[in-house]
């Protein structure tokens, strides 16, 4: 029996306590223990990334009760990839966290960062629909908590926002999770998919209307529009290290349209035909216009990048809802990307802040620090506004090649092509004025150059930036593993015989599916 | 040399001029020129393969599932480019180190300038299409960072936005342009390409490709309409601009069209759209240069004009006409990028580039003077000089060529071009080097340094050498031409002369000279006709539509952003609604499996007082307290609701929940305002308020079908209450449910439990460090405070019942396995009896007392919880495994021991130490805003004034 699989949650949720047990007045040992997990947690996700790398689906059932009565965790490449990336992701956020000293601006920002780890994680992990709402509880709460970490009263108004428009969603998550189990009877996913399919097409309601519902649920969580309203004002105002540990957090809601999407109501599936395989395009089409668009609109450098977010996920879910194979293979390339860059773009206008009274992009003298930042975030917005060379155009290129057999080829194709003018165009501005522009302003006597931020700061940013490249470098490996993760997926047969078939604690394997 | 090292060295090289600023100007330059001149030499090692007429490949997989490959391909029309890159490159590194000032960040210079110039290599090496799109915006952002080199100039930003939005905008159009064309290829690699004219030509979306990758071309190439961003780009260093216009960037769409040539050439829609287009861009740019009085200016738009010129050749379709494209790349190339230099010394020693602030500068600069005249005579298409070869083979292919049927309609207009052109080289000499020696230039004229002229001189003697012997570079172009052209056409046997005799073409030529010396001597008039006739100025257009696209941004965005949050949740709710509206009118309905419960009259009265308590909740909201009680009728009616349905632990814990929420936001009622004040207008009320109903008639609709249809097989409760004794020791299924069947479940719910507490602490803690601190300690209470904050027949009574309390959180915890109870409701139970003391006590006395804080006791109920399920792991068993046993210790019963008993342990005290960290954090800031709290339990306030004295001083004795 190994226990690789449970330690993604289980670490932070152990480090997490203890701090607050023992260590919460001393912010030298928090850092420590913060920084250990964080990396203990890169080697478990490494380890099990490995383990599930050539196919095989790891099960763990918790308590060891069988699926579908007790709760299991479940290790595929899909779930296992985004553990790693989340794990790889914390630690440059956490280093930022430490270089830049916002995790001592405010209590328990350490706790809070490792649980809410561990939410993400469990999210990530979980084979059972109502533990992913354990998990959503958990990660929303840490969110909010860190979301409003250290205080101000435009955070903690954006943080109401945030958490409200949220509440509404774990609500609706309740309600599609109670369709659900009504029509089912069950809220594993292996075991949903297992019974969804034996519905009849003479009584469709009750679970096509919960099939939107929870997708509802997931549209929320990664900003599609019009659900994402929540997600501008608080990305831009929560503390950067925090809005950029968020980049992940939108893609949880991707993973979950992916996972449930592809395993409970395949685009095959009759009875929950002409739903989201019908309207998840067109509005994320939508969200990608309006992120892109937002992009050039907005007046502050924070909210450009939270606007870049939602454009970035409305790209995703472009190419998640293909629910091809080949969509779905380029989705995961560029969810990669996506987290990265905007976590990037977060941390560098973090560096950009520094330096200045605000983020407004109105002319101001040039920040300490200003050639090695505007380096960054000229790759930063090269990455986001996917230009060559970095990952965000090779992820681009693959999407519109997925989107070659697609009926709405022409609309995706414009839409894509020109929202990232309109990106480019508002990236460029952004950054004349903020680089540029800067250095016509003389600067007054009486303002005091500030010190140029903590060198582990940049150590984060360009940790991040390396990571894009290796993308990069690396994408024919990535894309060639994307590519089976998504074969895996549209041939779930082995994932729901593993959960279904196992045995455990009072209970044998059903074997009639 | 491999072609990777090639194209890889100017990339990695860039990294060292920026490093090595510290060492010194002449150091970064010189890095930068051994980084090219390697290159270049490399490049050179080629040159026999290619003279043999093979093609050297080099490949490297990337990305082999989407076709986008590392893979470079050096064939003569490549050599020929990457030769003019890297040869006048090295000129404009050398020009460039004594260009720059002192106060130029010249490592910066040289990194741009080398990302540059290993984008350009890149995209003339190579061989795969997607490849060539990644080099191809390399060089848009290594373009604009050059362009925008000088950061303080507004025009140098504005330029490299414009040029970066416009190349920008063809690159993106390209993407879609190139897979197309992969897609019907079915590769993306060059080399395959070209060799389906067939099905290319043929397949419908030849259009949209063709369109497409032509927009590309146009944009890069500055052809009109999209001329205007290159004498923007002008702001940039005078090395920049001659590297980027003459050799370089905006040859990259002129290559592009080359390479495609042999597949995409020869149809109407090439024709007609690159004769035309090129025609309008070659007399355009000719017309404007003549009246430009920037010396960049004009020889930017007589670039646009030239541009023009080899863009309309390559579009005749004809192999003559690409002959003589590539022949005129060559000769445009060197003149172009003399005059440029030749413009930026005139800049640099006269500090102004202004023609009419110019002249006489024949005797100050001799050695300028015959260097630009040279180039510009070249340019002019005069005789001896490689500029007029060309140009006559262009003329030549232009009197063959017949658009809209009209045969005149392209002579006439190369001639008009030709003669302009002609016009403004010769007042390019003439007002700037002839006329007499002026004594007001911003500073004085003199030759510069052989560092500066150099440069261009090499280029000029090219340009002679050309001139007079063009049979020496006849077969080099030929075997450019022969690679250009592909297996599509046979070069053409045309000999490279001077004197062809007297064609039409000599006399076209003798037209535009003579008629450009004429034009030279009524420029006065002209130009004042010219100052009078209205025309579009491209930048102001540009930025208009910019600013107009920025604002219908602005308008479209920001509006809809704005923070209001009933907005954003209306909007959610509607989408919800209509989402499961669309998915329930086209889904089916069955027919229902169960029947309605007959109701009784309890469940109707319990029901009305729902609806009572919620509808009165609705209309008296704005009373806070009165709506603080109502939501307490709706917890009550809930957990009646949950014992109805014969749910005893949900009731139970539903009410010790309601309870401390109670608790909870009464303290947080103390701070608000009574009444929560009117703001939204009586429209939108009662929009909010259509909205809510539908939603809860929605909900309602959804319930009710559910509820009389059975789930589609057996749900998995029946297993939970059939194996909750046997397999999880307990009879009471709920708990077994919460602690062991899905325990992971509730693991998760008390951490959810305990970051909330730690949040309302962090949230207090940020609070009180921050201007609400002083708010506090201002505040007035708006009522008069109770005599008697604590009265002592509720603090008797605390303290009596607190160790009941406690027996009974602790009986509670422990029948939880069996009967209804549990950790969570006994941490209720418990919290409760202890916020009770604090209500009755006060915080002080209570607190003081307080042996064990919160934050540990949240702390140590989760690492419980976690370390009881990694217990299991010692047993081979997956986390949170529970296992129990039944154990006799005489003279008590035998009992149960289960090690779920310990994971509730966990449970409990993080349920007590949440809740009791909430209720501290609150009353932090309550102790703020009062008098400073009491230490005695119980107090009597003898201060208060509406008491009689003799009352107070009777009172006082008494305590």
């Amino acid at each position: 029996m190994t226990h690789w699989i449970v330690l993604p949650i289980i670490l932070p949720a152990l480090v997490a306590p203890f701090i607050v047990l023992a260590a919460r007045y001393h912010i030298g040992i928090q850092r420590v223990l913060s920084v250990a997990g964080v990396l203990a947690l890169i080697a478990a996700a490494c380890g099990l990334a490995l383990q599930s790398a050539d196919g095989t689906i790891t099960l763990y059932q918790m308590g060891d009760w069988a699926a579908p009565f007790g709760i299991v965790l479940v290790g595929d490449r899909l779930s296992t990839m985004m553990v790693l990336l989340t794990a790889v992701l914390a630690l440059f956020v956490l280093l930022y966290a430490i270089g830049s000293g916002w995790d001592d601006r405010g209590r328990h920002f350490h706790a809070l960062f490792q649980f809410q780890l561990m939410g993400i994680m469990g999210a990530f992990l979980t084979g059972d629909l109502f533990n992913l709402f354990v998990f959503f509880e958990v990660l929303l709460i840490a969110s909010y908590a860190l979301m409003i970490h250290a205080g101000g009263n435009a955070r903690l108004r954006a943080g109401v926002q945030y958490v409200l428009f949220n509440l509404i969603g774990s609500t609706l998550f309740l309600f599609a999770l109670g369709s659900i189990y009504a029509e089912t009877g069950t809220l594993n996913m292996a075991d949903l998919a297992h019974r969804v399919a034996l519905i009849g097409p003479e009584e469709t309601v009750g679970i096509r209307v919960a099939a939107v519902l929870l997708l509802l649920v997931f549209a929320i969580k990664a900003a599609i529009v019009p659900l994402h309203f929540w997600l501008p004002s608080s990305y831009a105002e929560a503390p950067a290290p925090v809005a950029a540990l968020f980049a992940i957090m939108t893609k949880v809601g991707a993973y979950a349209i992916i996972r449930v999407y592809t395993m409970i109501f395949p685009p095959e599936l009759e009875v929950t035909a002409g739903l989201h395989d019908t309207w998840l395009l067109p509005a994320a089409l939508v969200s990608l216009a309006l992120g892109m668009v937002g992009v050039l609109a907005a007046k502050r450098l924070d909210r450009l990048v939270a606007f870049s977010v939602i454009g970035s996920m409305g790209m995703v879910m472009v190419s998640i809802s293909l629910f091809t194979p080949a969509g779905i293979a380029a989705a995961l390339y560029y969810i990669v990307h996506s987290t990265l860059a905007g976590a990037t773009l977060f941390l560098i206008s973090d560096l950009v802040r520094t330096g200045r009274a605000d983020l407004k992009l109105t002319q101001q003298p040039t920040i300490a620090g200003n050639s090695l930042t505007a380096a960054l975030f000229f790759v930063g917005a090269i990455a986001m506004a996917g230009l060559p060379p970095l990952s965000g155009f090779l992820g681009k290129l693959l999407v519109l090649d997925a989107a070659f057999d697609s009926n709405l080829v022409v609309w995706i194709w414009v839409i894509v092509l020109t929202s990232s003018l309109i990106s480019i165009l508002g990236f460029a501005r952004a950054g004349s004025i903020l680089f540029w522009k800067a250095h016509s302003v003389e600067r007054g006597d009486d303002i005091e150059m500030m010190s140029p931020p903590a060198t582990l700061s940049y150590v984060a940013v360009g940790g991040l930036v390396s990571l894009l490249v290796a993308h990069t470098v690396f994408a024919g490996q990535v894309h060639r593993y994307t590519s089976t993760m998504a074969a895996q997926l549209f041939a779930p047969e082995p994932y729901i015989s593993t959960v279904l078939d196992t045995p455990g604690k009072l209970s044998k394997p059903k074997g009639d599916h | 040399m491999s072609l990777f090292i090639i194209v890889a060295l100017p990339f990695l090289g860039a990294l060292l001029p920026g490093l090595m600023n510290s060492a010194g100007r002449a150091a970064t330059a010189g890095v930068t020129f051994a980084i090219s001149l390697a290159a270049f030499v490399g490049l050179l090692t080629n040159l026999p393969t290619v003279l043999a007429g093979e093609v050297v490949m080099a490949r490297v997989d990337w990305m082999p599932l989407l076709g986008l490959n590392f893979s470079l391909m050096l064939d003569g029309l490549g050599f020929f480019f990457a030769l003019l890159i890297l040869g006048i490159g090295l000129l404009i590194i050398a020009y460039a180190r004594h260009y720059l000032s002192r106060d130029d960040n010249m490592g910066q210079f040289f990194t741009y300038l080398l990302l540059f110039q290993g984008a350009m290599v890149g995209i003339v090496l190579s061989n795969n299409i997607l490849l060539l799109l990644v080099f191809w915006e390399l060089t848009s952002l290594s373009s604009f960072l050059l362009i925008g080199y000088w950061k303080h100039l507004p025009e140098g930003r504005q330029g490299a936005r414009m040029a970066l939005t416009v190349t920008g905008m063809g690159g993106l159009a390209m993407i879609g342009g190139m897979l197309i064309l992969g897609e019907i290829v079915g590769s993306y690699d060059l080399s395959v390409i070209l060799q389906n004219r067939d099905a290319i030509q043929a397949d419908p979306l030849y259009v949209p490709a063709l369109l497409l990758i032509l927009l590309g071309c146009f944009t890069k190439s500055a052809q009109f309409p999209f001329h205007f961003w290159l004498p923007h780009a002008m702001a940039a260093p005078t090395p920049v601009s001659a590297y980027l216009h003459s050799a370089t960037m905006v040859k990259a769409g002129i290559f592009l069209m080359a390479r495609m040539w042999p597949v995409l050439s020869g149809t109407p829609e090439w024709f007609t759209i690159i004769m035309t287009v090129g025609l309008i861009t070659m007399v355009l740019g000719a017309v404007i240069a003549l009246f430009k009085h920037d010396l960049k200016a004009l020889l930017a738009f007589s670039t646009v004009s030239h541009l023009g010129l080899i863009t309309m050749l390559l579009g005749t379709g004809t192999a003559f006409g690409a002959m003589a494209a590539v022949f005129h790349i060559l000769n445009h190339a060197t003149f172009k990028a003399a005059l440029f230099m030749s413009a930026g010394i005139i800049d640099h020693e006269a500090h102004t580039r202004d023609i009419r602030r110019l002249g006489g500068l024949r005797k100050l600069m001799p050695v300028t003077f015959v260097i630009a005249s040279l180039a510009a005579l070249s340019m002019a298409g005069i005789p001896l000089l490689n500029g007029f070869l060309s140009k006559e083979m262009m003329l030549e292919e232009a009197n063959h060529t017949v658009l809209f049927n009209s045969p005149w309609l392209v002579p006439a207009l190369a001639t008009f071009g030709s003669l302009f052109s002609a016009a403004y080289c010769f007042r390019l000499i003439g007002h700037v080097f002839f006329g007499p020696v002026r004594d007001d230039y911003p500073a004085k004229p003199h030759d510069p340094g052989s560092g500066l002229w150099l440069p261009p001189a090499i280029l000029v003697v090219f340009v002679v050498l050309i001139g007079v012997a063009p049979f020496m570079a006849e077969p080099f172009v030929k075997l450019v031409t022969a690679s250009l052209l592909g297996d599509a056409a046979e070069v053409p046997k045309a000999y490279f002369k001077i004197w062809h005799g007297l064609v039409p073409a000599l006399y076209m030529s003798l037209i535009a000279v003579v008629g450009g010396l004429l034009m030279l001597l009524i420029f006065k008039p002209s130009l004042r006709l010219w100052d009078k006739a209205p025309r579009p100025e491209a930048k102001v257009i540009f930025e208009a539509i910019v600013e107009g696209v920025v604002r219908l941004a602005r308008a479209l965005i920001l509006p809809l952003h704005n923070g209001a949050f009933t907005r954003y949740a209306a909007i959610g709710a509607v989408v919800f609604v209509v989402a499961g509206y669309h998915a329930w009118t086209t889904g089916t309905v069955g027919a229902t499996t169960r029947t309605l419960q007959a109701v009784n009259f309890v469940s109707i009265a319990g029901w009305m007082m729902l609806v009572a308590a919620t509808v009165g909740m609705v209309l008296m909201h704005r009373n806070r307290l009165l709506s603080l009680i109502l939501i307490g009728i709706v917890g009550l009616m809930v957990s009646i609701g949950f014992v109805y349905f014969s749910a005893p632990d949900l009731a139970m814990t539903q009410f010790t929940v309601e309870v401390v929420t109670i608790i909870l936001l009464l303290l947080a009622l103390n701070f608000l305002p009574n009444t929560t004040p009117i703001e939204s207008s009586i429209l939108r009320r009662v929009r909010d308020a259509g909205v809510a109903v539908i939603g809860g008639l929605a909900t309602f609709a959804l319930s009710y079908h559910y509820i009389l249809r059975d789930a589609v097989s057996a749900p998995i409760s029946e297993f939970h209450v059939a194996n909750s004794y046997k397999g999880g020791g307990g009879t009471n299924v709920v708990n077994v449910i919460l602690v062991d069947f899905r325990g992971f479940d509730t693991y998760g719910e008390i951490i959810v439990l305990g970051i909330a507490a730690l949040l309302i602490y962090a949230l207090t803690e940020s609070l009180l460090s921050g201007p609400v601190r002083a708010r506090l300690l201002n505040r007035k209470p708006d009522q008069a405070r109770a005599g008697d904050k604590h009265p002592m027949m509720m603090v008797v009574m605390t303290r009596v019942i607190m160790p009941v309390v406690l027996m009974v959180g602790f009986y509670i915890f422990l029948r939880g396995h069996n009967e209804p109870g549990g950790g969570f409701i006994a941490g209720l139970i418990v919290s409760i009896g202890v916020v009770m003391q604090y209500m009755a006590s006060g915080f002080g006395w209570a607190s003081a007392r307080l042996r064990y804080p919160y934050h540990g006791v949240i702390g140590a109920g989760v690492l419980i919880a976690g370390l009881t399920g990694i217990g299991s792991w010692f047993v081979s068993k997956p986390f949170l495994t529970s296992d129990f046993t039944y154990v006799r210790i005489p003279p008590f019963e035998k009992f149960e021991l289960a090690t779920a008993a310990l994971f509730d342990l966990g449970v409990f005290l993080a349920v007590v130490g949440a809740v009791m960290l909430s209720l501290e954090s609150f009353s932090r800031l309550a102790r703020l805003a009062q008098e400073p709290s009491d230490d005695e339990p119980m107090d009597i306030d003898p201060s208060r004034d509406d008491l009689p004295t003799s009352l107070a001083s009777s009172e006082k004795e008494g305590v």
